[in-house]
């Protein structure tokens, strides 16, 4: 009787699985697929000389992040109804912390990186206390949960150039592509998050969702450094109506500009030589056209 | 441990299916026939909703824009005798062969003008290259809402004035949702269809060009009022009609 009942068992899964794969939009993945991709080479990853391995994720995942990302990994866990912003739905596999460009997956470093920096103004915590191992395991597990890890790569990350030397002209000219390509729209000509767009803004699920405002000293949600806000208007954070300034801003205006965004943040341990030229200048606020 | 035989035997179940279904589809003949057209008119029955006004106040160059003439939205739009705009039509069934995978040729353009879309429902094939331009002295963001389940990715790209256009395609059928979120008024449609359509002018009229004769379903969809289909025939060398009446809400 017992292998009866499983022989009927495992039957309509699969009836369910050749549905669910037929019917385009947002079918919700079944657990036998996700069993499938779980055993496909796009469940692995790599982060620097780290091979991570999924099934090795399985009992963290169910531990540690089950409770927001869901056992479906479709961000829709039990505690998902009193979270904002909404925990990651990985099957849908968009990020906002990437290398790459708007639209493409992240690299395997992109995710690792995320999970041991947290994203702060969120719940999503800083788990550095997870071995490097256990956050790469982490990294390939996530990737199981999409069909687009199977069926896409990853963009190809961004080339970002050398940091030149901050001066003033630097600091005036980043100034001058704030100002053309209009920031202050949406983070205001002050950086305050408060330009004439930022009161309207949603999230791709269409949750309220607020500007980075650079002057109230918060970190800034893909990492801190020079780089990592170079990154930031490269690549959009995908998600979010932040969008990507890729075509519009070249090289090397896109670290113009993160001298300038420098001189808007607080006193931090990245912005000594910004702040000292903003002063120095006398820099007044854009003045929005 | 017991149960893995069984989730074995139910993967290669799903696999042996999906195989069947792959088979069935492919198995079709590709047609070389004299091609047709399909033409009619969309049209609303009863009283068009009240388009409300958009106010722009957020963005004074958009105001500046609309000084003389104040727009409203565009969820639906009657013109004259009561035609439909902007509803897109398609062949929902019946298509083979090269008709239904070959992309046009043709890039449509979808342009940002007086902080608006221009055409507000944009339709393309599956896989056809299209330009997203802007026309306007203020930055907008182009971002694309697909469902990335379907295979269409979401990307979200921005066009300060004078901005390169951008040249961009979708890989599967969907009507997606088109945002800026600079200027929340503005929404679009990029309505991704497979193989030959066309969309209603003012007067609501419409030709799909390109059709080999057969038989076939046609689909009109309209954002705010969903789907209608009709089966048409499709004779060499003359034009089918099929006409719509979608009713007001």
């Amino acid at each position: 009787m017992q292998r009866k009942s499983f022989l009927h068992c495992s039957l309509l899964i699969s009836a369910a699985a050749v549905l669910a794969l037929s019917l385009p939009a947002r079918a919700q993945l079944s657990t036998v697929q996700l069993e499938a991709w779980l055993n496909s080479p796009a469940a692995s990853s790599h982060v620097g000389n780290i091979t991570g391995n999924a099934k090795a994720a399985a009992p963290d995942y169910r531990r540690y992040c089950v409770g927001c990302h869901g056992e479906l990994g479709d961000g829709n866990g039990e505690n998902t109804p009193w979270l904002d912003p909404k925990p990651r739905d990985f099957q849908l596999a968009v990020f906002k912390c990437r290398s790459t460009p708007t639209g493409t997956l992240p690299t395997d470093q992109d995710l690792y990186d995320t999970i041991g920096r947290g994203l702060d103004r969120s719940n999503m915590p800083i788990w550095n206390t997870f071995t490097k191992d256990e956050r790469a395991d982490l990294v390939a597990w996530i990737k199981h949960f999409s069909p687009r890890w199977q069926n896409e790569k990853p963009g190809p990350p961004i080339q970002i150039p050398p940091e030149p030397e901050v001066t003033p002209e630097r600091v005036k000219a980043g100034q001058e592509v704030f100002g053309r390509v209009q920031c202050w729209k949406c983070h205001g000509v002050e950086g305050k998050a408060n330009g004439p767009s930022a009161s309207t803004l949603t999230d791709d699920l269409g949750r309220p969702i607020l500007p980075y405002n650079f002057t109230d000293g918060s970190r800034p949600k893909c990492g801190s450094t020079d780089s990592d806000l170079y990154k930031i208007f490269m690549t959009g954070l995908d998600g979010t109506p932040m969008p990507s300034f890729a075509d519009n801003i070249k090289p090397d205006e896109a670290w113009d500009l993160v001298f300038y965004l420098r001189t808007l943040q607080p006193h931090n341990p990245y912005n000594a030589k910004e702040k000292q030229i903003a002063k120095q200048l006398g820099l007044k606020p854009v003045a929005p056209q | 441990m017991k149960k893995q035989p069984y989730s074995k035997f139910a993967a290669i179940l799903s696999v042996l299916v999906l195989v069947g279904i792959g088979t069935l589809s492919l198995n079709q003949k590709v047609s070389a026939a004299a091609e047709g057209s399909i033409a009619g008119t969309v049209k609303l029955s009863g009283t068009a909703p009240h388009m409300r006004g958009i106010d722009m106040s957020k963005d004074p160059y958009c105001v500046k824009q609309h000084e003389n003439s104040p727009i409203t939205m565009e969820n639906v739009v009657v013109g004259t005798g009561d035609g439909l705009q902007n509803v897109v039509l398609y062949i929902s069934e019946g298509l083979t062969g090269n008709e239904a995978t070959a992309a046009p040729s043709n890039k449509p353009v979808f342009d940002q003008k007086g902080c608006q879309y221009i055409p507000h429902v944009m339709a393309v094939d599956v896989n056809q290259e299209f330009q997203v331009t802007t026309s306007d002295q203020t930055t907008h963001n182009i971002h694309p809402l697909p469902n990335a389940m379907t295979g269409n990715i979401p990307w979200n790209k921005s066009q300060p004035p004078g901005a390169p256009p951008i040249v961009a395609s979708w890989k599967a059928p969907e009507m997606i949702s088109v945002k800026c979120n600079i200027h929340p008024w503005m929404h679009g449609y990029h309505a991704v269809v497979k193989g030959p359509y066309a969309t209603t002018d003012k007067s609501g009229a419409y030709t799909i060009h390109g059709v080999p004769p057969g038989s076939y379903t046609v689909t009109a969809w309209q954002e705010e009022l969903g789907n209608q289909t009709q089966k048409v025939t499709v004779a060499a060398g003359k034009p089918a009609t099929a006409d719509f009446t979608f009713k007001a809400k």
